[in-house]
């Protein structure tokens, strides 16, 4: 994050770098501010204690944005149908793990592939066919939209709406500096988090993620330029989907399954990937853990049941103050 | 180099060329061209001509409705763009022509065909436009318009193409790096490279060509040497005179 955070802030356009320096450590600042004051009120303990559960449900959103950004960045796509490729992950991964008993590792793999292969056949069969023959923005979104009613009416027909539980250990913990952290969101903040800094190595340093990131910036540019378009949105998809898949295992693994789960997560997802900066993949993980630890911490000091509410007022707040993302440029990656 | 009377072979030809953004409406109207190797072409037309029309469809950003474009005996249009390229045409197109995230580095980078990381050619591209090679850390987006100029040159010679085509390399630059412009083309076409431009600058460009062509309202109307057109009273008047800004009357002129 720091070294991102370097490059972005060394960009020799001062103005720009001035501007993302200062944005940054006002919100650092800013969020150090909230949590010292929880510390003082609250204890050290309850704030690292409950800022582990924030991280652990940042990270799912951090998953479920990065696959988000990365077609929106390309295609100028807000994929709707995200949130129940995210849930058809976390129900083929309950058929994979509890139906046939096989090892939560290879059912969290299987989910990822298989809703990968919603990714194809959704750009294949639809999308790419529908841009082809001219389809805008709008028709595009409401296609997504329609794709996510499919998806959770396939996922009710054959799993009904009684909630279903992966076969992990919840109720197992560590004890680290007198902070009991569950083994389950252990896993999924270490999962997480590495699998989005591998992501966000990838595009930054490789030769795909280059060309994704030409992609986003032009798209016929890049197609003059001699990259195979179609061929790198067909592996954005694939990512996108993947990432989605392994999302869904993750909030699976921590809460219970239930067709809506999914749809449900979206709007936090949406959030995370407004706050980090539209089209950034750094900004979508950043921005999902920042999103998760202060919908926890509001817990601390406000009633629970407003969780969801605090965490948009957040975003509102954010949004105010600067429209383009805390970690957004003008135009971003 | 056409002079000495041997006729090198034509390495691209379009041969009237229909084309379109709007179904029904045709901006091209049977617009004829011919580039023989080596040569520099240039065509050149009031505004709305259909000049860069003409080589998006040669690049396959468009689909021609009817006609045909011959690279080296090969029927390219329908073909996708990045086919194109990797046949050895390239295409700087006139605006947005730069991956404004990307560094300098990274936009060269792209513009490699092939896997792995082409150092040696990107140093080359360094000598040929020494600017980029201090700038390479730069994103290309924050860069002045000829350097983005520059940089998208760079790109699109990359993969060391038989053909540039280049949609109005010297618009809206500075005079100093019109100048500078002009001379990296010269240079290019002297390494062996066939150029294809259009240029508003129509004389400037026309004086160092070999050929041109006037395209108006979609069709070529004259072709020539670059200075017989130039030194041609009627294509001085109605097309290189008033630089672009032309009244209805002189159009219709042109159309009989």
């Amino acid at each position: 994050m720091e070294e991102v955070a370097e490059r972005r802030g060394a960009r020799p356009l001062a103005f720009l770098g001035d501007s993302q320096r200062r944005a940054r450590i006002l919100t650092f600042a800013a969020f150090a501010l909230i949590l010292l004051v929880l510390i003082v009120f609250e204890g050290l303990h309850d704030v690292l204690q409950t800022s582990i559960n924030g991280l652990s449900l940042g990270a799912i959103y951090a998953l479920g944005a990065v696959g988000l950004t990365l077609v929106y960045g390309i295609l100028k796509l807000v994929n709707f149908a995200q949130g129940d490729m995210l849930a058809f992950g976390g129900y083929i991964a309950y058929l994979a793990n509890v139906t046939w008993g096989l090892p939560f590792a290879v059912a969290a793999i299987l989910a990822m592939v298989f809703v990968a292969l919603i990714g194809v056949v959704y750009e294949r069969g639809l999308l790419g066919p529908m841009r082809e023959r001219g389809a805008g923005i709008l028709q595009l979104l409401l296609i997504s939209i329609g794709v996510a009613f499919i998806l959770r009416a396939i996922i009710t027909f054959i799993w009904s709406t009684n909630f279903k539980q992966l076969d992990v250990n919840r109720t197992g913990t560590k004890e680290i500096l007198g902070l009991s952290i569950g083994d389950t969101q252990l896993m999924v903040i270490v999962v997480g988090v590495s699998v989005l800094v591998a992501v966000g190595l990838l595009l930054r340093y490789t030769l795909l993620g280059k060309r994704m990131r030409a992609l986003s910036d032009n798209l016929d540019l890049a197609e003059t330029s001699g990259i195979n378009t179609r061929q790198v949105i067909l592996i954005t998809w694939i990512f996108a989907g993947a990432l989605a898949g392994l999302a869904g295992v993750m909030a699976g693994a921590i809460t219970d399954l239930k067709p809506e789960y999914g749809f449900a997560l979206l709007l936090p997802i949406f959030a995370a990937v407004v706050l980090g900066g539209i089209g950034d993949a750094f900004g979508a993980l950043f921005g999902g853990l920042l999103l998760g630890v202060v919908i926890e911490l509001s817990t601390l000091v406000i009633d629970p049941k407003w969780k969801v509410t605090i965490g948009f007022a957040v975003l509102i707040l954010v949004l105010i103050i600067r429209p383009q993302g805390l970690l957004g440029k003008a135009r971003t990656v | 180099m056409s002079e000495n009377g041997d006729k090198p072979a034509d390495i691209l030809t379009t041969k009237d060329v229909v084309a379109g953004y709007i179904p029904e409406v045709d901006i091209l109207n049977g617009a004829s061209m011919r580039a023989a190797q080596g040569e520099v072409v240039t065509i050149v037309g009031p505004n709305g001509a259909g000049k860069s029309t003409l080589i998006k469809t040669i690049f396959g950003l468009l689909t021609p409705r009817s006609g045909s474009i011959v690279y080296r005996g090969d029927e390219i249009s329908g073909l996708r763009p990045h086919d194109i390229t990797r046949r050895g045409l390239s295409y700087v197109p006139q605006l947005d022509n730069v991956f404004p995230t990307l560094t300098v580095e990274e936009n060269l980078e792209l513009g490699a065909l092939a896997k792995g990381k082409p150092t040696e050619r990107i140093e080359r591209m360094y000598e040929l436009f020494p600017r980029l090679g201090e700038r390479r850390k730069q994103d290309a987006g924050t860069m002045s318009g000829g350097e983005r100029q520059m940089v998208a040159m760079a790109r699109a010679l990359m993969p060391d193409p038989d053909v540039l085509l280049l949609d109005e390399p010297s618009a809206g630059l500075a005079p100093a790096f019109v100048d500078a412009i002009f001379e990296k083309v010269k240079e290019v076409n002297e390494a062996g490279v066939t150029i294809v431009m259009v240029e508003q600058n129509a004389v400037r460009a026309l004086a160092m060509s070999n050929r041109g062509y006037v395209l108006d309202l979609g069709k070529d109307r004259y072709e020539g040497r670059g200075q017989d057109l130039i030194n041609d009273p009627k294509v001085a008047e109605l097309y290189l005179g008033g630089g672009g800004g032309r009244t209805e009357a002189q159009a219709e002129q042109a159309e009989s």
